[in-house]
């Protein structure tokens, strides 16, 4: 703060709330931070059953005994793990959605996709990995084949491991999407630049989008340890 | 008709071979168990019936089909693990209908099956906890149930009873007996433990180094054990087993044990030593007698030693102890009342009735 004002920085933080809500003809509206807010809860929850479902694909090719799929799943989590996520998202953005005819929440949905499945994918991996060679053998002796034993004993029991390692990466997901703002998406991030350039804001702005930010990723926070309670049974 | 059949059974890990072409024959509703130190093949034995390892040769049937090729959950056998293997995340009824279930069958019958084992296993009040939330032995007993309701033509037990403490091991054991009777199926059981096997079994599968010393019932391998590695397996504590050296001197034979002691080896048909020759002799501790400790008159050939006590091992009805006759290492057995101390020099009486000989270089039985 007082570094702002020996900058000669004038606080007005009175101006903020009419970005958080706005009252109009037709009542109380949205401000720009808050369907900023709602677009990148959008993408991320959108990304987020993605990115769980590429992980889980590609844990299971990496676990799987075929060498080509297991090739497969490497080669895609080197490329994605190795390479930074702006870099991803400007190469599906401008390069294959293109081809792909991708529009460019498409595009931004793909690539946190990607890359976030890439870590999930080594996330459930080691929670699958960790669930004892018994349990597997046991699901066999007493009747169920390979997909029955992952979707009813294996996962149910690794999803107890994953559910700490995973919420940081969900939390993860939540802050990597303020990247697709480099692509005109008008997600928090974009919309707090916006009404910057348009109010000179700048540090009640980047501050209440910070709250936003904190508040949405403790409340993830929150419920991940009301799962872990949930999923404390999960002992033998 | 659930008979199990191995011929020939080889298994190897890379250029390891671990079984080496084991042959055994499990009749229909027979318990056989399969024993034998640490690392000597019986559970490897047992996970290749169960299809959990493929067999490097040989065959394996049960109930007259071939079963090389065919899936754990298609060879109608049921495992119980050493550790449980339970579902943490379902309880105890889930645990056991989860098979049936998943199997399309119907819910009436479905909850008849697990009632009806549930009451053999007196797990009624437990059916609605998690795993986490028993002891051992109702644990154990849940992952028995989850066997039983699948009614399998053969249950295959892996050293079921090694995570228990001695109390629930010896009622575990009661129980598994009372299952076989309830259920009447093939039951292959492996353990390290020779109480169990004498206990349990029909009949005994020795094995040693991914082979087959031995097979037969529990008295014929603790009366007639074919050499001497199962003679000094089976019964506790183990069967004496001391070098000794065939003497002939005249029409009989004797035993020369250290520098003094000679044991006369009773007459018997068909039996011919040679002079000199290198023997293990094998005498049972309740074959070996403290004199003053018992005075019981022996109809059968004995003979005397004196020894010295080393250790005294006090069990309440009965003292094991370990003395040393003639620079031999000795194990007698006594009645309990009677005290004795290191150091103290015993009047030994030997009851050759039971009186084996291997030979010291096949360590086969010759006598």
């Amino acid at each position: 703060m007082q570094g702002a004002e020996n900058l000669g920085y004038n606080w007005q933080w009175s101006r903020v709330s009419r970005c958080l809500v706005a009252r109009t003809a037709d009542g109380w509206q949205f401000g720009p931070l808050l369907q900023g807010l709602w677009l990148t809860l959008e993408i991320t929850l959108l990304s987020l059953c993605l990115s769980m479902t590429i992980g889980l694909v590609s844990a299971l090719m990496r676990l799987s005994a075929s060498p080509m799929a297991r090739g497969l799943a490497l080669v895609y989590l080197e490329l994605i793990r190795n390479t930074p996520l702006l870099i991803q998202i400007f190469i599906i953005y401008f390069v294959f959605a293109p081809i792909l005819d991708l529009g460019r929440m498409s595009s931004a949905i793909l690539a946190l996709s990607l890359f976030e499945g890439a870590y999930a994918s080594e996330i459930i991996r080691a929670g699958i990995q960790a669930i004892p060679v018994g349990q597997w053998e046991a699901s066999a002796s007493l009747g169920l084949n390979k997909a029955q034993s992952y979707r009813w004993i294996i996962l149910p029991q690794a999803l107890r491991q994953m559910i700490p390692p995973l919420t940081s990466q969900g939390i993860s997901l939540v802050k990597d999407s303020a990247l697709v703002s480099t692509i005109a998406i008008y997600d928090l991030t974009m919309q707090g630049q916006q009404i910057i350039a348009e109010t000179f804001l700048t540090f009640e702005i980047w501050f209440v989008v910070a709250a936003i930010y904190l508040l949405v990723t403790m409340a993830l926070s929150i419920l991940v340890k009301y799962l872990e309670h949930h999923f404390s049974g999960y002992t033998n | 008709m659930a008979n199990v059949i191995l011929k020939d059974v080889f298994k190897n890990y890379g250029k390891l071979e671990v079984v080496h072409g084991i042959n055994l024959n499990v009749a229909h509703k027979e318990f056989v168990v399969l024993v034998g130190p640490s690392g000597c093949g019986k559970s490897t034995a047992l996970r290749m019936i169960a299809g959990l390892e493929d067999i490097t040769a040989g065959t394996i049937e049960i109930g007259d089909r071939v079963v090389n090729d065919v899936a754990p959950k298609d060879r109608d056998a049921a495992m119980v693990f050493q550790n449980y293997a339970l579902y943490p995340h379902m309880n105890v009824y889930k645990n056991m209908s989860f098979g049936l279930k998943l199997r399309k069958m119907p819910k009436d019958e479905i909850e008849k099956r697990v009632r009806e084992a549930a009451d053999i296993l007196e797990l009624e009040d437990y059916l609605f906890r998690k795993p986490h939330e028993l002891s051992g032995g109702q644990r154990q007993r849940v992952a028995m149930g989850r066997a039983i309701v699948r009614r399998p033509a053969v249950y295959l037990f892996d050293e079921p009873l090694s995570n228990l403490d001695a109390k629930l091991r010896t009622q575990m054991r009661l129980e598994i007996k009372l299952l076989h009777h309830n259920v009447q199926n093939t039951i292959i059981y492996v353990t390290h433990d020779q109480v169990e096997a004498m206990t349990l079994a029909d009949r005994i599968v020795v094995m040693r180094d991914g082979y087959i010393e031995q097979v037969g019932s529990p008295i014929e391998i603790f009366q007639h054990p074919a050499n001497a590695f199962v003679a000094g397996f089976i019964g506790s504590p183990p069967m004496n087993l001391l070098s000794a050296v065939i003497i002939n001197s005249g029409d009989k034979q004797k035993l020369k044990l250290g520098e003094h002691l000679e044991i006369p080896i009773p007459a018997r048909e068909n039996t011919q030593f040679t002079d000199g020759q290198k023997v293990i002799m094998g005498l049972r501790t309740e074959d070996i007698h403290v004199t003053i400790a018992d005075k019981q008159e022996r109809k059968g050939p004995t003979c005397s030693a004196n020894g010295i006590v080393k250790i005294v091992e006090p069990l309440g009805n009965e003292t094991n102890i370990h003395m040393d006759v003639d620079g031999a290492d000795l194990i007698a057995r006594a009645d309990g009342r009677h005290i004795f101390t290191a150091g103290e020099e015993l009047e030994l009486t030997l009851d050759l009735t039971h009186l084996h000989i291997f030979d010291a270089e096949s360590e086969k039985s010759i006598y």
